[in-house]
């Protein structure tokens, strides 16, 4: 084995065999399938969580007697309106009654208003449905009081639905999903700039590990400092792949096996995932059949394996130029805290393509995405956002060079800065002999 | 080759400093070659050439005849002045990686490493991590490290700054030992007192600047004095003792009765005048106990170079 391979192998099973990299390895995957069930599960189960709910209704205006329907869940239990609001609210807490709805009598007598009294929260649903009860019934009333037939109204109300076709000039026509590929591109942007950053700063602490335990020069009397600085950097970029691989493994392998304890075998269709059980149920009825004939579309227009080879040329490379810059950082200083000020400086064009990407999202063809993805220091991010919107070929192949040429000379510089550096110690060099260093 | 290494007109310049200036040095094959000046002088930068951590502006290296490049490196072993080891990791982990490093297969490293643990007695430190190693433990290990793959150059940079007695002596013993195995030894120290006693050959450099090179006794040669301590029991006649009067070209510097009748004299004598001339007319005045050359330390030699 050569020195550099010897190196990478010892910054790798250094990471990888830490407690701290197996519970992240292990607790990443728990909680992606967390958020993935658990909507799913909260969704199956709020029926049965909550209780039936018994509600007084003491209706002054007269409005909406009998107008709430008795459900599974909620009973409706119509009051005489001349009964007094506070002998009710007493049973409320003799559990009598789990809520109040009092709707007072206006001066104007149109209803606006109405209170819910309860000693315990009051869902979401719930004050929902009565407000769009209420507000049905105040319509309803309303146009018959003008002369107007409701369900003329209601013929005519009409649910519009524009979809989004992208054309290519090869007569290509796509239709375009633009929530769901601003969802992929920020989730992906997103976990590229935490990686860069905790990766990064694996190599940071390596090389200042290698410096204050003084061993660094013991080192360098064996290997060229620049083999020493690409082990490092190539071994953290290898332990940062093992842990998304083990990621996509173990989230997969947990998903699987969750969903089928959590919710039942009775849940698993023949292909055995929860979220095709979930598209049969909708195509019970031919309304619903659209949406999931949409929701199949939508999966089928996202080019996935485009997405997946970009995110990991992104990572890999935004990754590498970082660290190379941090690796300098490294050298130049004598611990941590004094590393932070250089850091802070070097994350700030990540910092601002996380802040602009909202903007991106909005726009994915201004000129701002387009110059923050070529830019080699924010294009891992920017181009996470583009690239599941679709991009111009020429354009990745543009950023891609500029971030491969950029990630070549930064190492090179980056390495001139660290050979000086880590043979220099206790004391802070300023930016001139940094300056020297890179002519040494 | 009688020389293992063969310094030729070498330059060093940082910036506007210039840490080397013109150094010619060639260290004898299995010889211990001391190398000394105050801080600064640019010790630490001839060791760092040796090692190829950096490289001479101008002149050359020559090792073993040939030019000094990078498949010298498992030839050399160096311990730094600035040293030590990866805290977190386990001793025997460690110390086969740092042999991988210098060239040597695992396996063999193994077998090398599990020798000198024993010979050290250190046998169940080998799966510890080496923070739980008391500093002196630490420095065994990497004293083994530094020799573990053989090499025919060892380079101490300050090698006992640091280490106990107990691991001086050890240190001591080993480095000569290396050395009658084979290996030439460079080292670089303020130790004076182990310089006189282990080196064969020393430079004295100062601001770049080389100001003496040659073998130990030579330099001691070069700056003696002339100056001979002679303690005598002189005879005593009715009028008390004989006053001592010397020959020419000999003087009295200083001259002290000890408790038991004798008188110890510090006496200098000419450049090229024969000391037996002082020995037979010393005999005249009463029975010499003891008579030598006071030659001066390097210590002494060190202050004075670097002080004019």
């Amino acid at each position: 084995m050569n020195k550099l391979g010897i190196i990478i192998k010892r910054e790798y099973l250094t990471r990888v065999k830490k407690k701290s990299f197996l519970i992240i390895t292990f607790l990443g995957p728990i909680f992606f399938v967390a958020l993935m069930i658990a909507p799913t599960l909260l969704a199956l189960n709020s029926d049965k969580m909550e209780s039936k709910k018994a509600i007084a209704v003491l209706d002054e205006t007269g409005w909406f007697y009998k107008k709430f329907d008795n459900t599974e869940a909620n009973t409706f239990v119509y009051h005489n309106p001349e009964e007094n609001l506070d002998s009710l609210k007493k049973l409320v807490f003799e559990r009598v009654y789990d809520a109040i709805l009092y709707i007072p009598g206006t001066s104007l007598n149109i209803p606006v208003n109405a209170k819910l009294f309860s000693n315990k929260q009051i869902s979401m649903t719930l004050s929902s449905y009565i407000e769009n009860t209420m507000k049905k019934e105040v319509e309803h009333k309303k146009l018959l009081a003008s002369g107007i037939d409701p369900d003329i109204v209601k013929s005519a109300t009409t649910n519009i639905n524009v979809s989004t076709i992208r054309m290519d000039s090869d007569d290509k026509e796509e239709t375009r999903y633009t929530e769901l590929e601003s969802i992929i591109g920020i989730l992906l942007a997103f976990i590229i700039y935490f990686s860069i950053f905790l990766f990064s700063s694996q190599v940071l602490r390596s090389v200042i590990v290698e410096k204050t335990n003084r061993i660094v020069e013991v080192i360098i009397s064996s290997v060229k400092p620049f083999e020493l600085m690409m082990g490092k950097i190539i071994g953290n970029a290898m332990v940062g792949l093992t842990q998304f691989v083990a990621w996509i493994i173990l989230t997969l392998a947990i998903y699987f096996v969750a969903s089928g304890i959590i919710l039942g075998p009775e849940m698993m269709s023949p292909t055995g995932t929860v979220m095709s059980q979930e598209i049969s149920k909708l195509t019970e009825t031919t309304a619903r059949q659209d949406i999931m004939l949409e929701a199949i579309n939508m999966v089928q227009s996202i080019n996935f394996s485009a997405i997946l080879w970009s995110f990991l040329f992104y990572f890999l490379f935004g990754f590498l130029l970082y660290a190379a810059l941090f690796a300098a950082i490294g050298g130049m200083v004598d611990n941590e805290t004094d590393s932070t000020q250089f850091t802070t400086v070097l994350t700030i064009p990540l910092i601002l393509a996380i802040a602009c990407s909202p903007a991106m999202m909005e726009n994915p063809e201004s000129g701002l995405t387009l110059w923050l993805s070529m830019i080699p220091f924010t294009s891992p991010i920017a181009m996470m956002i583009r690239i599941p919107f679709g991009i111009p070929y020429w354009q990745l192949g543009v950023s891609v060079t500029i971030l491969i040429l950029t990630f070549v000379l930064t190492t090179w510089l980056a390495a001139k800065i660290y050979r000086t550096g880590i043979l220099m110690y206790g004391k802070k060099p300023t930016l001139k002999e940094i300056w020297k260093w890179l002519k040494y | 080759m009688v020389n293992l290494i063969e310094i030729n007109n070498v330059s060093k310049t940082y910036g506007n400093y210039k840490a080397l200036n013109n150094i010619s040095i060639k260290v004898p094959k299995q010889s211990i070659y001391g190398l000394l000046g105050p801080n600064g002088a640019g010790k630490t930068t001839l060791i760092r050439m040796l090692n190829q951590i950096t490289a001479p502006d101008e002149g050359e290296i020559i090792f073993n005849g040939e030019k000094l490049n990078r498949d010298h490196i498992s030839d050399i072993g160096y311990l730094p002045e600035e040293r030590g080891l990866y805290k977190a990791m386990k001793v025997g982990e460690q110390a086969i990686y740092l042999a991988q490093l210098k060239g040597v297969s695992k396996k063999e490293a193994e077998k090398r490493l599990k020798q000198w643990f024993h010979k050290f007695g250190i046998t169940d430190w080998w799966n510890k991590k080496v923070e739980e190693l008391s500093k002196g433990m630490q420095q065994k290990i990497q004293f083994i490290v530094t020799v573990i793959h053989n090499p025919q150059l060892l380079i101490f940079d300050e090698p006992f700054s640091g280490f106990d007695p107990i691991n001086v002596n050890l240190l001591k013993k080993e480095i000569l030992e290396l050395r009658d195995k084979g290996a030439t030894i460079i080292f670089s120290t303020h130790n004076m007192a182990s310089v006189e006693e282990l080196c064969d050959n020393i430079m004295l450099i100062n601001k770049g600047e080389k100001i003496l090179e040659g073998s130990v006794y030579q330099v001691k040669q070069d700056f003696k004095d002339n100056n001979f301590e002679v303690v005598l029991r002189q005879q005593t006649t009715d009028n008390g003792q004989h006053p001592l009067n010397l020959p020419e070209g000999f003087s009295i510097i200083s001259e002290k009765n000890n408790i038991n009748g004798e008188t110890t004299f510090i006496i200098s004598a000419d450049k090229n005048i024969n000391p037996n001339i002082l020995i037979n007319h010393l005999t005249e005045f009463g029975t010499i106990v003891s008579y030598h050359e006071l030659l001066p330390s390097i210590n002494d030699i060190f202050i004075n170079k670097v002080n004019s």
